[in-house]
């Protein structure tokens, strides 16, 4: 018989098992998935080298190995970490669907956490090689060699996933409160792209800015997995940024659970 | 008698849909306040840039401003008026398309004037104050000339996104999935199109100038304005040509558009 939190983690694991194969079916969207997102890295690394340029050759500390680096692993990690919409939880609030979910005999936070897990796996080996592979035969890699940063990669990587997710969990709630979500998921999408370091590096922001981006869980989500990869962090500082991706991913899913309560018992004070 | 039924018809439509995303009015000014939003924290990019340099690809902060300003006017009034085309599939699968062919008015036609979001307006407002800001803080000439180009070149810039955003979507009549691969054009082209060509390879500027004439949205005008040569060697009246290219790439687009069309035969559901 097994032991109770095994019990309670098989059925996590088998739906994560199901997002993944779930988001495996669809092979053609991911084809024009990684197309895009490495048209768009084209794009971003042109206009960072072109930064560096004019900067006498290093910027922010990123030379222009260093700079692809950060752009073919942030553009990767674009699906991974799901940077864009994703309104697949607020839709089932909308519906009504909610309440089935919720009637289930496991954690529901839990079950979207793992099923994401699972298309964070498949988005890995779909989205994030292909571009990974493409920088470094067309534009060269910077490649990381500090021993504390590889190894706590991939932590950094599934926290980053964790963080992304609880944030993305929280904005979709706000369905309860909300006719329409839209506007809140775009604005959320923009925010944490741009603050999260997506669209250029956080160290190339002003102070104040950095400061502000610091105080969001957003970085956590990119640019500490990049920091990681791109020399930005060796050693302690590595080992210091990654504790602060768990910290923010354990803040966002317990800020989860209580918006959560506070909606279900909206849901039934509501009479369903 | 024909032409004004037409008329009439699209302009009933025009309004019931103006009518319905008016109705919730709080939604409504959230989702054009956001909008407004978007394009300041987009602009963040640019900013974060110039804190690090002086100048991107032989541009200066004003400069560059100036080409974000004329990109994101374009395309915001392109993603205002023709923008959910790539929502194609959805009607194609639904059976939605289907209906569309079944009405005596152009399916194009109804596509475009059932679905635009007025939200948008929020984007091409931000869009014409980046526009204007930017204009003054840079350096012009200003000669008639120069003024009716910076009056012409957003509504050029428009019609190039809108016959980009009208070519690529006609693919959604062959393929239900995949459609992401059209926003390398549109997306892509709006982000390419918001810097200076400069700080591109040779082989990306002559494919987005002469292929997809993204250059002529922004780049191309902004040189023209600022009374400077294109720092490759292309001719000057290149700079001045977005009216025209803007035209035969809207014509282009309507013919692909109609052989997409001719060739289309339903899901069979």
């Amino acid at each position: 018989m097994p032991s109770a939190p095994a019990a309670a983690l098989s059925p996590a694991v088998a739906l994560a098992t199901a997002g993944f194969r779930r988001w495996s079916t669809y092979r053609l969207a991911a084809l024009a998935g990684v197309f895009t997102n490495t048209v768009f890295g084209v794009i971003k690394l042109s206009i960072l080298l072109a930064v560096a340029e004019s900067a006498g050759g290093t910027v922010a500390g990123y030379d222009a190995a260093s700079l692809s680096t950060y752009t073919w692993v942030s553009q990767g990690l674009i699906a991974v970490v799901m940077i864009f919409s994703w309104t697949e939880l607020a839709d089932r609030v909308r519906t009504g669907d909610i309440a089935v979910d919720l009637a289930r005999p496991i954690d529901l936070q839990l079950a979207w956490l793992a099923a994401d897990l699972g298309r964070a796996a498949w988005s890995l080996l779909s989205r994030a090689l292909v571009p990974l592979v493409f920088g470094a035969v067309v534009y060269g890699l910077y490649v990381p060699s500090d021993p504390t940063a590889l190894a706590l990669l991939p932590v950094s990587l599934l926290l980053a996933v964790v963080v992304s997710f609880g944030c993305r969990f929280v904005v979709n709630l706000t369905a309860f409160w909300l006719v329409e979500v839209r506007g809140v998921v775009l604005l959320y999408v923009l925010v944490s792209g741009v603050l999260g370091g997506h669209l250029v590096p956080v160290h190339f922001f002003p102070d104040w800015l950095q400061a502000v981006a610091y105080a969001t869980p957003f970085p956590a989500m990119v640019q500490t997995p990049v920091d990681l990869v791109t020399g930005q962090a060796e050693g302690t500082e590595a080992a210091g940024l990654v504790a602060a991706q768990a910290a923010w991913a354990v803040g966002v899913l317990l800020l989860g659970r209580v918006v959560l309560g506070r909606a279900t018992r909206k849901l039934v004070l509501q009479g369903g | 008698m024909a032409e004004p039924t037409v008329a009439a018809a699209y302009r009933q439509i025009v309004r019931s849909r103006v009518a319905a995303q008016a109705s919730y009015r709080t939604s409504f000014a959230v989702e054009v306040v956001s909008q407004v939003f978007i394009v300041l924290v987009e602009f963040v990019e640019v900013y974060a840039v110039f804190h690090q340099v002086d100048d991107l690809g032989g541009f200066d902060f004003a400069e560059v401003s100036l080409i974000y300003g004329l990109s994101v006017l374009s395309f915001g009034i392109a993603d205002l008026v023709v923008g959910h085309l790539d929502q194609l599939p959805f009607y194609v699968r639904t059976g939605t398309f289907d209906a569309l062919l079944l009405r005596p008015l152009s399916p194009l036609g109804q596509l475009v004037t059932s679905d635009f979001s007025l939200r948008r307006l929020g984007r091409v407002g931000t869009g014409i104050a980046v526009l204007a800001v930017a204009l003054v803080a840079v350096d012009v000439d200003w000669t008639p000339a120069r003024v009716l180009l910076a009056v012409v070149t957003p509504l050029a810039g428009a019609v190039i996104f809108s016959a980009i955003f009208v070519a690529t979507s006609t693919i959604g009549f062959w393929v239900v999935e995949g459609m992401e691969f059209t926003n390398a054009f549109t997306y892509g082209g709006n982000y390419l199109s918001s810097f200076p060509f400069t700080v591109f390879g040779t082989a990306i500027r002559r494919f987005f100038t002469f292929v997809l004439p993204i250059g002529f949205v922004a780049y191309l005008p902004t040189l023209a304005l600022l009374g400077r040569p294109e720092p490759f060697g292309w001719p000057d009246w290149l700079s001045w040509s977005s009216l025209p290219v803007a035209a035969v790439a809207g014509w282009l687009s309507l013919l692909i558009w109609r052989t997409g069309l001719r060739r289309y035969v339903g899901t069979g559901s």
